[in-house]
């Protein structure tokens, strides 16, 4: 699948995020480099939630992360909101960052454990002077309350008496603390249970819609990404292999390893016994990419064509498009 | 079937500035060779914290009381010298979040075969071939590549994965899971979750698997335990539990998961409400508050654990489908 | 290429720090008072104050008058005494001492503070925990040529088990060296010994607490192989970067000791100069001390990388 092209990029929709050619570059040792991201194309409409879902390892954080310049990308543009900031020096792009938030999928390793909820969620508001002391406290508690925390109880406690599922809600308030245009999630819910999982899910949709919130949504839960995305975008090594929106996803995914992926959901229902289509053999090495399409060697329909030639992303049906040479269609 | 682990009335608080926190209260359990338990319930309800007081890990502020059985021994007033011993090959543990887990300036190779040869006495080469061999079963790309890097430059779900290959590395009888597979993608969940049935097959090992994943449960464990307020409140057999459920809380927890075959964009349900305050618990069931059955009677007075002839346990007044 | 980038950056960097360092020194010394052509001959005739004024370079502006200074350096030309003699070969026998000083007190403050931290920390809250915070506490509150004085008047003097005071060479025979370097050093690592051990405990506390320590402990390792393999190295980096800040303070600190126990090092050779109004010989030790400074910095700054990948980048 390791798919390019940019048919899918719906440039004359004034989109708020569009993402060209994207590569970022990890040194392996003197000589070697891995590319976990290698080319990538995409856009995010006003208000839309896209979904990035792929293998473990197959650089969705790498990607998250590149969106905000942390690190810079080695290569390609990531225009926001008309401003290309890949470009922009470091004060410029300074005064930018409040724009773009990111919940980081290490959310709870990123909350120092000495300090109290409060001063955690109020960092970021003092460093950006949001308003007197008096006010920034109003607003924490308020950000508490909204992430389903208790704010009495918990303002005063410091992050390592929280459970995992407390901290990533903390996580959470932080992030919106500065109320973004865009935000980042990166596997936000993978450590809440379902119902308060459910809760922040909401929460999420209830801000896209009140504050007009446009969100890219990593997560390897296909059920959560069905329930918020508008969009869903399927990686697989550094490459896309295909795009849609979730419904004719799930109905009619064509690309091989988008079907292995939803077929490999596991069913709350001891009682089905689950036909997995398996991804077999072993996870090919980063560093040296097969050629061609990425996927061929798992792939149960891979040809010789697909060794040589590098699937381009095409349309197979209205807003559906897949980078294979041997899509699947039902 | 003999018992591998068995707890009675076990009990941990911690000492803190706002009073003690009962995290876990008055558990009993029982485990056998080869089984495979799933815990489910809140964030906070204390999963984490009964597993791991379980082992012995717990910090100075915690108190433990009641007695943890391990092989038909009491080990629950062993110095942790003593404890130590069954560390590792008796029971081991896949901690719950991956990106904190591993020391972040030692090899990944270093982590993995120090167990290897500090506990099962390997030499160098004999660690590092085993230690490649683990890395392969959980599916890590590049084997030789990844026991040189830092764990800083993995993925968060390769983290993961070598956690688990931590915790495998000297084929334990009891692995905790505590959420072992948050961070994977299904597929290679799925890979794990196999490799994780194989182990119990091959080596009897039994399993306490913590995850927020009912779908994850429902395909991988024996029985399920639903912790709520650091009680157990539900316990039952895998098939029994979601055919039959009888805890108000364990059917909205159901009700809550996002589920394939709904259409998109869709709000999700919500159990409206959160745990009770642990340092204050509650006089009634501590449930009520969030419970749509919930009566007078709740509220005031404490549900006993009820068991049922087919071994069904709950703890509520008014059970869904009724007593027996 | 992108080594050899970062060696040029850090390199100037350097360079520039000497530079700015020396530079701000030439312009301090000449706001002393007095007119040093004076202070030599009093009765000296004009032309000889001027040829003199004029060798010195203080018929100069200060940029020129520095620039004159730096040249000469190049050239290998470490300036001249006013009262007569070359600054390189005083230069040549103040150095050691002060390095020796230096060295031996980093090495003892760590031997001494690791493993005092280390225990404890894992002792956190015991008699000993408590014993050894109070006393390093009380000892670090002491100014340090307060300490030097009482260890040489108390040991040096009335016990007599070690000599008071004095230096000898390597060369002159390694156990007298010793014995005369155990009181200045034993003086000056009492600070740096608190500092560390202080933070070694703090940040090996902190670092117990972290999920991979419990991770380690779950595989069933000893609390010694633990506490040595994984929390002692993330902590080291903190150290380290002690170890590197507190050496300014240190080097401050040998100076002082030297003029107490009477070591000609280049802190008494400072005194003598700044006493003498050593225009010269003042720049150029200035500029040895920093370069010292930046030195050992750099080194940390290289050893901390090697103990501590999350400090490497590892960007293509
Ligand atoms: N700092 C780094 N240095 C070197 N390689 C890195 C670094 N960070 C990530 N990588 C590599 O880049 C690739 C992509 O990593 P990334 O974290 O983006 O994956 P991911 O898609 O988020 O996976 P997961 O679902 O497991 O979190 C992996 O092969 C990983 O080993
Ligand atoms: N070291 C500690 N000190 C004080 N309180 C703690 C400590 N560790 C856990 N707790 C408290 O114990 C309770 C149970 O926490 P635990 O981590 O077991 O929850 P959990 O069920 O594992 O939740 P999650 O699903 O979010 O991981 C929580 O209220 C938590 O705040
Ligand atoms: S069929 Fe070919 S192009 Fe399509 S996914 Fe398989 S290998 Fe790739
Ligand atoms: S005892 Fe009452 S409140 Fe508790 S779960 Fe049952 S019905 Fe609900
Ligand atoms: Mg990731
Ligand atoms: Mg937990």
């Amino acid at each position: 699948m390791a798919g390019s092209g940019k048919l899918h990029l719906r440039l004359d929709s004034d989109p708020l995020l569009i993402v060209q050619d994207l590569v970022v570059q990890y040194k392996v040792n003197r000589k070697s480099f891995v590319s976990a991201v290698a080319g990538i194309s995409f856009d995010v409409l006003r208000g839309e939630t896209l979904a990035i879902v792929g293998e473990s390892g197959c650089g969705k954080s790498t990607l998250g992360k590149a969106i905000m310049q942390l690190p810079r990308p080695q290569g390609g543009t990531v225009v926001l909101d008309g401003v290309d900031i890949t470009a922009l020096d470091g004060n410029d792009l300074r005064d930018v960052r409040p724009k773009v938030q990111m919940i980081f999928q290490d959310a709870i390793s990123s909350l120092d454990p000495r300090l109290q909820v409060k001063n955690i969620i109020d960092e970021p508001l003092k460093v950006w002077k949001k308003g007197t002391a008096a006010e920034r406290s109003v607003k924490v508690d308020n950000l508490l309350n909204s992430v389903g925390l208790d704010p009495v109880v918990v303002r005063d406690r410091r992050a390592y008496e929280f459970s995992g599922g407390q901290c990533q809600r903390i996580s959470i308030a932080r992030a919106i603390a500065l109320d973004p245009v865009l935000l980042v999630c990166d596997e936000p819910v993978s450590a809440l249970d379902v119902s308060i999982q459910a809760q922040i899910l909401n929460l999420l949709q209830d801000m896209k819609e009140k504050l007009g919130l446009t969100i890219i949504f990593i997560s390897h839960d296909l059920a959560v990404v069905k329930a918020v995305s508008s969009r869903v975008l399927v990686m697989y090594l550094g490459k896309i292999c295909e795009v849609a929106s979730p419904d004719d996803l799930y109905a009619r995914a064509a690309h091989p390893y988008s079907r292995a992926l939803i077929a490999a959901v596991p069913i709350p229902n001891p009682d089905v016994i689950v036909k997995r289509i398996s991804v077999d053999g072993e996870p090919p090495s980063p560093v040296n990419p097969p050629s061609g399409c990425r996927f061929r060697t798992r792939c149960a329909s891979a040809s010789e064509r697909c060794a040589a030639e590098e699937p381009q992303l095409q349309e197979v049906g209205l807003g559906h498009f897949v980078a294979c040479h041997h899509p699947v269609t039902n | 079937m003999s018992e591998i682990l068995k707890l009675s009335d076990f009990s941990v608080s911690f000492d803190t500035p706002r009073g003690d926190l009962h995290a876990v209260r008055g558990v009993d359990l029982s485990i056998a060779k080869g089984e495979s338990i799933g815990i489910v319930g809140e964030s906070g309800s204390g999963k984490t914290v009964l597993s791991r007081a379980t082992m012995g890990l717990m910090p100075s502020t915690a108190t433990c009381t009641g007695t943890v059985e391990f092989k038909g021994a009491v080990i629950s007033n062993l110095s942790r010298a003593e404890v130590r011993k069954n560390w590792g090959t008796g029971m081991a543990m896949v901690f719950q979040d991956p990106m904190t887990s591993l020391n972040p300036v030692r090899r990944i190779g270093s982590q993995l075969m120090e167990a290897l040869i500090v506990r099962l006495g390997m030499s160098k080469d004999q660690a590092r071939a085993r230690s490649v061999e683990l890395l392969e079963r959980v599916r890590i790309p590049d084997p030789y590549a990844a026991m040189k890097k830092y764990p800083g430059e993995l993925s968060g779900g390769m983290r993961q994965r070598i956690v688990i290959a931590i915790a495998i590395a000297c084929t334990p009888e009891l692995l905790f899971a505590d959420e072992p597979t948050t961070a994977l993608d299904v597929t290679v969940q799925a890979q794990v979750l196999e490799l994780l049935a194989e182990l119990r097959q091959e080596f009897n090992m039994a399993m306490i698997l913590v995850t927020h994943d009912l779908g994850v449960v429902a395909g991988q464990t024996d029985r399920v335990i639903v912790m709520y307020a650091g009680q157990i409140v539900e316990a039952a057999s895998t098939t029994d539990l979601f055919r039959n459920m009888k805890m108000p809380y364990t059917e909205a927890l159901m009700k809550s998961i996002p589920r394939m075959d709904q259409s998109s964009g869709q709000r999700l349900r919500v159990i409206t409400g959160r745990l009770p305050d642990p340092t204050t618990p509650e006089p009634g069931c501590s449930f009520a508050p969030r419970c749509e059955y919930a009566t007078d009677k709740c509220r005031t007075e404490k549900p006993p654990l009820v068991t049922t002839q087919t071994g069904h346990q709950y703890r509520c007044f008014f059970p869904i489908g009724g007593s027996l | 290429m992108k080594k050899a980038q970062s060696l040029l950056i850090r390199f100037s960097q350097v360079a520039l720090v000497l530079l700015g360092a020396t530079f701000l020194v030439s312009i301090l010394i000449r706001q002393l008072p007095g007119d040093v052509s004076l202070l030599i001959n009093p009765v000296a005739s004009e032309a000889e104050r001027a040829s003199l004024r004029h060798e010195l370079g203080l018929d100069r502006n200060y940029f020129s008058a520095y620039w004159m200074w730096l040249s000469r350096m190049f050239q290998g030309d470490f300036g001249f005494f006013i009262f007569g003699g070359k600054v390189l070969p005083v230069l040549k026998t103040a150095i050691p001492p002060t390095l020796q000083l230096i060295f031996y007190t980093q090495i003892v403050a760590l031997t001494v503070a690791v493993p005092l931290g280390v225990t404890s920390a894992y002792k956190q809250g015991t008699r000993f925990d408590r014993f050894t915070s109070t006393t390093l506490f009380s000892l670090s509150s002491i100014p340090n040529f307060g300490i030097g004085l009482i260890l040489s008047l108390i040991i040096g003097v009335k016990i007599g088990i070690l000599p008071p005071s004095g230096y000898k060479p390597i060369s002159e025979g390694l156990i007298d060296h010793f014995r005369l370097m155990v009181l200045p050093v034993l003086t000056l690592a009492i600070a740096p010994i608190s500092t560390y051990t202080r933070l070694l405990r703090a940040e090996m506390i902190g670092a117990l607490r972290e999920d991979y320590v419990l991770l380690a402990l779950s595989k069933g390792l000893s609390d010694r192989r633990i506490l040595l393999r994984h929390v002692l190295r993330p902590s080291c980096t903190t150290l380290m970067t002690s170890a590197a800040l507190s050496m300014g303070g240190l080097i401050g600190g040998a100076l002082v000791i030297e003029i107490i126990f009477v070591i000609p090092g280049m802190g008494t050779q400072l005194a003598k100069a700044i006493g003498m109004r050593e225009f010269l010989a003042i720049q150029t030790y200035v500029a040895f001390i920093a370069l010292f400074y930046i030195t050992f910095n750099s080194i940390i700054d290289v050893l901390i990388g090697v103990v501590d990948p999350r400090t490497r980048s590892r960007r293509a």
